[in-house]
Order: C-alpha cells, then structure tokens, then sequence
C-alpha cells in the first residue's frame, strides 16, 4: 500500500484542502442561501423568478462543496468528525433541515402557481435563513472549543447554544445576504439590480458591524487569541488582513454606489476571504478546538494518502467543470418561466 | 433501564433506518430514470422523431423533482454518520472513509454540475453537449452506487483491514477493502433492481395513458421500451439474487439461516412458501413448504446441509420474522415481475401487447413492486446483519454516539414529520405532472424556465 507521509505532512495538507472546500462553500452556497434570505424582499414577482432562475443551475453543484467538506472530514479526520458532530448534534440536524427546505422549494416552486408557489417561496427563504443561521452557530462554537473527555464529546446537549454563537450566527446571516445582493448586482439588471444595490448597502454596514464585533470579543475572551494577534512580532505580519479589510469595506462601498456590476460581488469574495484568514489563524493548528490538533486527529497516512490522490486527479477536473457551467449559464439571467 | 426510559441506540437504529429509506426510494428511481432518458436523447438525437422528444420532456420534470429530494435526504445521511455513530466513524473511518470521499469526488460533483446542464442547458450548449450531459449525469449516478455499495459490502463482508490496540481499524490491502466478497454481487443486484423499478414505473404510467386512451402513440414507445426491460432484466435479476444468497451463506449463513426461517443446521431443509418464525420455541411455525427446497436453493442439491440460527448463541442472531418476511416480499415482487416480462413476450407474439386491457390494470398495479422489493431486500440485508454495524466486529450497540436519546427522540421526530410534508407534496407534483401528459408539455422546452434564446432543439415544432 502506498503512503506518501514519509514526504508529505499528510494532515497538514488535508487540513488546507478541507479548509478550501468549506471556504468554496461559503462563497457558493453563501450567494445562493444569500438569494434566499433575501428573496422575500424583492420588489416584484418577476425580480423573484429571475433571482431564482440565476442560481437554479447551480445550487446543487454548490451544497455538493458542504458533502465534500463533511466527507473529507470524516476521510481525512475521523477523529474530529466523530467528535465535533455529536457535540453540534441538533445545530447540523437544524442545518440539515434548512438545506431540504430550500432544495425541494427549487424543484417544487416550478410546478406550482398562486398559493402554493407562496408556500414554496417562503419555505425557500425560511430555509436559507435557518441553514445560514446555524452554520453560523457552528463556526461560533468551534471557534470558542468544544468540551472533549477522551475520544469524545462530553459537554451538554445545548452547549451550543450561547451568545456569541447567536452574534456568528447572525452575523453569517448578514454575510451571506451580502453576497447574495452583490451576485445579484452581477446577474442581473433593472429593478432587480437597483434593489440589490439597496439593499447591498445597508448590508454591508451590518457585516461591518458583525465582523467587528466578533474581531473585538474573541481576543477579549481567550488570551490565546490576544497573545496570538497583538504580541510582538505578530502583530506585524498580521495586521495587513484587518487593515485590508477595512479598505475593501470602502471599496465595496464606492462599487457598490457605482455602476461596476462585477467588482462588488469580488470584493465580497475577498472581505469573505480575509474573515475566514482571520478564523483559521486563529484556530491552528486544532482541528477540535483545543482538545486535537490536525496531527491528533488525522486518519491513518495510508487512508489520507489513498484519498489524497484521488483529490490529485479529480479536485482539478471538479473546478475545470464547475468553470464550465457557470460559463454555460453566463450573463444576465431573465424572468422568463416556460412549461 | 426502565421501561420508559429512551433507548439512545434503539432511537439512532430507527432514525437511520427511516432517513435512508427514505433516501433510498430516489436513487432507485433515478439511476434507472437517468440511463433510460439518455436512451430516449439517443433516440431522439438518431431519428429525430418528436416523440422522444416528449417522451423526454415529460420525464425530465419528474426526473428533476426525485433527484432534489434524492440530493437532500443524502446530504443528511452523510452527516448522520458522525451525529448518531460517532463511535463506528472513529473506529471505522480510516476504512470506510476514504470511499466516501471518492464518491463525492468521482460522482456527486459529475451529477450536481452536469444536472444543471441537463435540466437548463437547451439552448445554451449544442444537442450533442446536451446529450452528452444528460449521458455523464447517468453515468455519476452509477459510479455513485459503486462506492457506496462498496462501503455497505465491506461493512457485511469486512477483509483488508486490521485492528489496532486502540481498537481502531487500519486498512492494510485497499483492493481487497473495495473489491471485498458480496460487493460484486451487492453491486449488480443494486443497479439491475433500479432498472426495474424504472421499467415499472414507466410501464404502469403509460398503461394508464393506454387505458385511458390518451397520449397513446407515446404511451406505446414508453410501454414496449418498459417490457423489453421487464423481459430481459428480471430473469437476470433472479440469477444475481440467487448467486448473492449462496455468497451469503459463505460470508454470513446466520444471516441466510434467518431469511430461510432455518433454526437447525442441517441437510434437506424444506423451503417455507409462508411460516411464522417463532424465537421463543425457535422453530418455524405454520409452515407451507416444499421439502428440500432451501436446501436444493442454496446448495444445488435436496440434501445440501444448510446453517441454522442455533450455530451462533441468541444474543448474535438478528430479528428472524422480519427478516424472513422482507425476504420473501422481495422475492414476490421479483417473481410478479418475471411473470410480468412473461406475459408481456406472449402478448406481444399475439400481437396484443398494446391491447390487454386486465394487462393494463396489472401493469397499473405494479407501478410501486420496485420500490417495495428494493426497501425489503434492504431491510433483509441490514436487519439480517444484526446485531452488529460491521459484521462480525463492531456491534452496533458499541456504534453510537454519546448524545443524549431526548435528542434523538426530537431529531427523529423532526424528519418523520417533514419528511411525510415533503413526500406528500413531492409525490402530488409528480402525479400532476403524469396527468399532464407528455404531448402538452411540449411547448417551451425549458424545465424550469429561463433565458429568452429559442430552444434550438425544439426546432421541429
Ligand atoms: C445504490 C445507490 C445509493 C445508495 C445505497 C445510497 N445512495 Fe446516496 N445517492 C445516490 C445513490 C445511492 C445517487 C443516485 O447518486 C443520488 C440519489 C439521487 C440523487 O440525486 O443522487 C444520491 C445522492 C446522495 C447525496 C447528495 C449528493 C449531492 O450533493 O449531489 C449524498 C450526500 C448521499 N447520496 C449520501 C449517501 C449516503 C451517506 C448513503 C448511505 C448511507 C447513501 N447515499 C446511499
Ligand atoms: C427474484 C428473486 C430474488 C432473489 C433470489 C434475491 C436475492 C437477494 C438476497 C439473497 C439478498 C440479500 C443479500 C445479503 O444481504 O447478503 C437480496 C438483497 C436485495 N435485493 Fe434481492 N433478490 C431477488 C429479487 C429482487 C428484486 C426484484 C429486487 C428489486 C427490484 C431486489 C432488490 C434487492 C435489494 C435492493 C437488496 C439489498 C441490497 C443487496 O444486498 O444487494 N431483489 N436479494
Ligand atoms: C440504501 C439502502 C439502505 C437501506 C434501506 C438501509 C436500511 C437500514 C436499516 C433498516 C437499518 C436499521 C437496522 C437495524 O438497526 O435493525 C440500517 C442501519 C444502518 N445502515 Fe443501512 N440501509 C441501506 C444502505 C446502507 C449503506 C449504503 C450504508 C453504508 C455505507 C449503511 C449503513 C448503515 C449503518 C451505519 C446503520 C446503523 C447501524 C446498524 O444498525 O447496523 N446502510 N440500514
């Protein structure tokens, strides 16, 4: 059997390519429930069935990122999965549930007018909400540690339910409409557009808000965190990621008052990915905050080496593919519905 | 524990069972829908009739509304393995893991992208393109049956691995771990029965359409293509489960002992057309059988000495009635679809295969035999190898999780609940559309409607 860890650091390499798959989530999923959580309030009917006709094609392509995230946990880190998923029992069920939801109101609104097309429409937005309400609550928890006796759980069944959780999950809500509102600022045009532009930028401000209150809570509770961030010489090379920050807030603030269509859903992208910088550094190296780190918890190297080729082969072609319907599907997307 | 204590374990069992019964009903529609409607694009794409075209169209809604609900209740089953067997994820995952993980990368990511092309795509990419997708989507769906199949065997028939001090299991051949005894088998009496539960579908819908006299010249092609598999297919289906069971015995004779309500091992052991499995007397009672038959089955021969449920002491047998019941539906529903395929040939000699109308009712009434013969093969193999979650080494009492059995209870709850909502109104939706009919749906192509581009493959209207 092969194994490559005499070469490789095995886990370290799993811990990042898992990471890049639930931050591909994020970013994919995140404009689609974003789409839901705000589809409610779209000025008109038409601007609805455009909104759902600009992520319809894709959204099962991107839950697929959360499938990939959830099976390479448990491929690469059984420990960590068998640990971190009893621990979030009813949060990743709520999730879950969010997720049918908002999956057969695709399929299901499409077949239905009047009433029950309402029906659909609103179990589409209470879904994305619910879904991005506690993937929120996950990551408050995992960033906070996860209470570990032995090989496993061994904290309350409501652990998960605290404060700050509440302020990530909410917060992942606003963040998720954010990228929702800028996709759409893309995608689409007319009244749709000017409303996302509307509501992009009221948003905006409550991500702000979000991002700074959690930046500001975290290091005042755990003085890993504040060692981490403000000792010397760390607060050297880690200051650019919140000063970057604040500069593409502004950015994103002048786009979004602007008539660039692209540039506000990039630098979403980019806001996004210096949060989740933010997170990860502030997490590693454990994979179960703080009880495992990514070596503790990792599957045996032959078992991440077989998998690590097949992710080799086919990650690659995964996203060559993924370009290629998003290619298909390009441009702005109308309101038509035909049967 | 009292009474009415809550039972973590019996609870986790229960909702296991009801969240992938649930999802399995789908890809055993889709897998077979997904093979056929790429025969009827090849069809279409070859002669350019429209009647494949309707045919596709009408199928391609229905297709699209199985496969959402097949996608959502697996998301849920793959995150189920952690929530509720926390225990069987860590001692197993360095195993079991890995093939997981090239099921999502071989084939989950293949259907969700080339389903977006083949649900939206007319139109934006050319007819060759769209076939080829609607090909790849067929394709996925079968390499997705592949590795998980491959991951159910391994945990009936366990090899390729060795157990650590700490318990934990390390792969050490992962050849022998993919390709381990029953999968062959598991593999080919999976996909063979999604065929016919396709096949059935189809041919009671169009015998409907016959009956009532609508839509028949589609009705027609749909009906002859469902029969030729009927014909072809469940012969085919009874050789594989045949072979499948005597591997079965090899591996897992208790498993056989309980399909075959045999307690004794032992030599010319009849073949209970109907008995009452009793665990109490251990024995099988108000028996209708046929001497030597299991016997004669399993070993070619009446005297053939076949295992008995007393080799292993009580607490390693799984439930026997159960077993031995589902066992026999399934059976049933192979045997009814055999005789269905035979019927078929002889009408169709007749020439009367399109007119039979008692044939039409019959067809009718067979709609669901596929899905009530794939849930109760799969409670024959799953409550056949209790009590254990991997046979023979992690019990499944010793599988769980340490969460609290309030909380299962509540979880359980919540997905019997929306799962019967969601059902209901799925199920509503396709039956709508089945009486729609295929010609009416051939204005605008688009399934769910987009783009203003004129449907370049519609452009024979
Ligand atoms: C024989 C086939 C078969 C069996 C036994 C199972 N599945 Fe399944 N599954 C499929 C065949 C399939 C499929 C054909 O590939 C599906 C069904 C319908 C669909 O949309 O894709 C699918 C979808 C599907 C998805 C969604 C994929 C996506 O995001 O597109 C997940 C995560 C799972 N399944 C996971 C599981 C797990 C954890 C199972 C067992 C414990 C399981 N499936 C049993
Ligand atoms: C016609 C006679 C049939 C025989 C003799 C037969 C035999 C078997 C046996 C012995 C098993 C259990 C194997 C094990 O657990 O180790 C099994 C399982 C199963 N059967 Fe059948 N079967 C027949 C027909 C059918 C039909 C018609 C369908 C569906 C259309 C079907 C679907 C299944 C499924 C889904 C399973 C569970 C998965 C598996 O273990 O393969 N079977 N069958
Ligand atoms: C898709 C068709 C399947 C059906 C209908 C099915 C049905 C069931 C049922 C009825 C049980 C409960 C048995 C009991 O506790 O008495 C069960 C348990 C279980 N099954 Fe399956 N199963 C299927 C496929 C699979 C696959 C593909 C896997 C894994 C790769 C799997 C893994 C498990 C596990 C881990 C349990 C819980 C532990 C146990 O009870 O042994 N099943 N399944």
């Amino acid at each position: 059997m092969f194994d490559f860890s005499s070469w490789l650091d095995l886990p370290l390499i799993w811990a990042g390519i898992i990471a890049a798959a639930i931050f591909i989530y994020v970013l994919l999923d995140g404009f689609d429930l974003g789409c839901g959580i705000l589809f409610p309030f779209a000025p008109s009917d038409q601007s609805r069935d455009s909104i759902m006709n600009s992520i319809a094609p894709f959204w099962d392509g991107n839950e697929t990122w959360l499938v990939l995230g959830g099976g390479g946990l448990f491929a690469a880190f059984p420990l960590a999965y068998a640990v971190l998923m009893p621990a979030l029992y009813l949060p990743v069920i709520l999730m879950l549930l969010g997720l049918i939801f908002r999956g057969v109101a695709f399929e299901f609104r499409f077949k239905t007018e009047g009433r029950d097309r309402k029906l659909w429409d609103l179990s589409f937005h209470i879904g994305s909400m619910l879904a991005a309400f506690m993937q929120g609550i996950i990551l408050g928890n995992i960033v906070q540690g996860i209470e570990v006796a032995q090989r496993s759980f061994a904290g309350g069944p409501l652990d998960w339910a605290n404060g700050f959780a509440l302020v990530t999950g909410i917060a992942l809500v606003f963040g998720y409409a954010l990228i929702g509102a800028t996709w759409l600022i893309w995608k689409s045009e007319n009244d749709t557009q000017i409303w996302a532009r509307r509501v992009a930028s009221y948003v905006t401000a409550y991500v702000l808000l979000g991002m700074a209150l959690v930046s500001i809570y975290m290091p005042l509770n755990a003085e890993r965190i504040q060692t981490l961030w403000f000792s010397l010489p760390n607060i050297l090379y880690l200051a650019p990621i919140p000063v970057l920050t604040f500069v593409a807030f502004l950015g994103l603030w002048r786009d979004i008052h602007s008539r660039r269509e692209l540039s506000p859903f990039l630098l979403t992208i980019f806001i996004f990915l210096l949060g989740y910088a933010g997170v990860i550094i502030s997490i590693y190296p454990w994979i179960v905050p703080f009880s495992f780190t990514v070596w503790e918890a990792a599957a045996v190297s032959t078992s991440q080496s077989l998998l690590l080729v097949g992710t080799a082969i086919f990650l690659p072609i995964i996203l060559a593919y993924t370009a290629y319907s998003y290619y298909v599907f390009r441009g702005k997307t109308s309101d038509e519905i035909h049967y | 524990m009292t009474g009415l204590e809550l039972d973590p374990v019996l609870l986790s069992r229960l909702q296991f069972a009801f969240t992938i019964s649930f999802h399995i009903i789908f890809p055993a529609f889709t897998i077979g829908l997904a093979s056929w409607l790429a025969v009827v694009e090849g069809l279409y794409l070859k002669t350019g009739r429209k009647v494949y075209q309707d045919i596709y169209k009408m199928w391609i809604k229905i297709f699209a509304v199985c496969f959402g609900m097949g996608v959502v209740s697996g998301v849920v089953l793959s995150y189920q393995f952690g929530t509720n067997w926390s225990v069987f994820s860590d001692k197993v995952g360095n195993v079991i893991g890995p093939l997981l993980g090239y099921e999502v990368l071989t084939a989950f990511f293949l259907e969700a992208s080339f389903l977006g092309i083949m649900l939206f795509g007319w139109g934006r990419v050319s007819q060759k393109m769209h076939f080829a997708s609607t090909v790849i989507v067929a394709i996925g769906t079968i390499i997705s049956a592949f590795w998980i199949l491959s991951a159910n065997s391994w945990m009936q028939t366990p090899q390729g691995f060795e157990i650590g001090a700490d318990g934990i299991l390390y792969p050490t051949n992962w050849l022998e771990v993919i390709f381990n005894p029953s999968f062959p088998y598991r593999f080919l009496h999976m996909l063979t029965a999604a065929y016919l539960t396709t096949a059935f579908v189809v041919s009671g819908v169009s015998a409907f359409y016959l009956w009532r006299k609508v839509y028949t010249e589609h009705a027609r092609v749909m009906f002859a293509m469902a029969m030729l598999i009927a014909v072809f297919v469940a012969p085919v289906q009874l050789l594989i489960g045949h072979a499948h069971g005597e591997n079965t015995m090899h591996h897992q004779p208790v498993k056989v002992a309980a399909m075959e309500g045999n307690w004794e091992q032992g030599g010319h052991k009849p073949l209970y057309l109907f008995g009452m499995p009793n665990e109490d007397t251990e024995s099988t009672d108000y028996g209708i059988t046929i001497p030597g038959g299991a016997s004669w089955i399993l070993t070619g021969s009446t005297e053939g000495v076949i295992p008995g449920l007393q080799d292993v002491p009580k607490e390693e047998r799984p439930p026997v009635a159960i077993v031995f019941w589902s066992f026999r539906v399934m059976v049933g529903m192979g045997m009814a679809m055999l005789l269905t395929g035979f019927i078929a040939a002889i009408l169709f000699f007749r020439k009367r295969l399109f007119q039979s109308r008692k044939f039409q009712l019959w067809c009718m009434a067979m709609t669901p035999s596929g899905f009530i013969a794939v849930l109760a093969g799969w409670f024959v193999t799953e409550i056949g190898r209790q009590p254990f979650t991997v046979y023979g080494v992690l019990k499944t009492s010793d599988s769980i999780s340490p969460v609290i059995a309030e909380q299962v209870a509540l979880s359980l709850g919540i997905f019997i609940v929306f799962y019967t909502l969601i059902f209901g109104a799925g199920s509503y939706y396709i039956l709508k559309l089945i009486s729609k009919g295929p010609a009416k749906q051939a204005e605008g192509y688009y399934e769910h409607g987009h783009e203003t581009i004129a449907p370049r493959f519609a452009g024979d209207h």
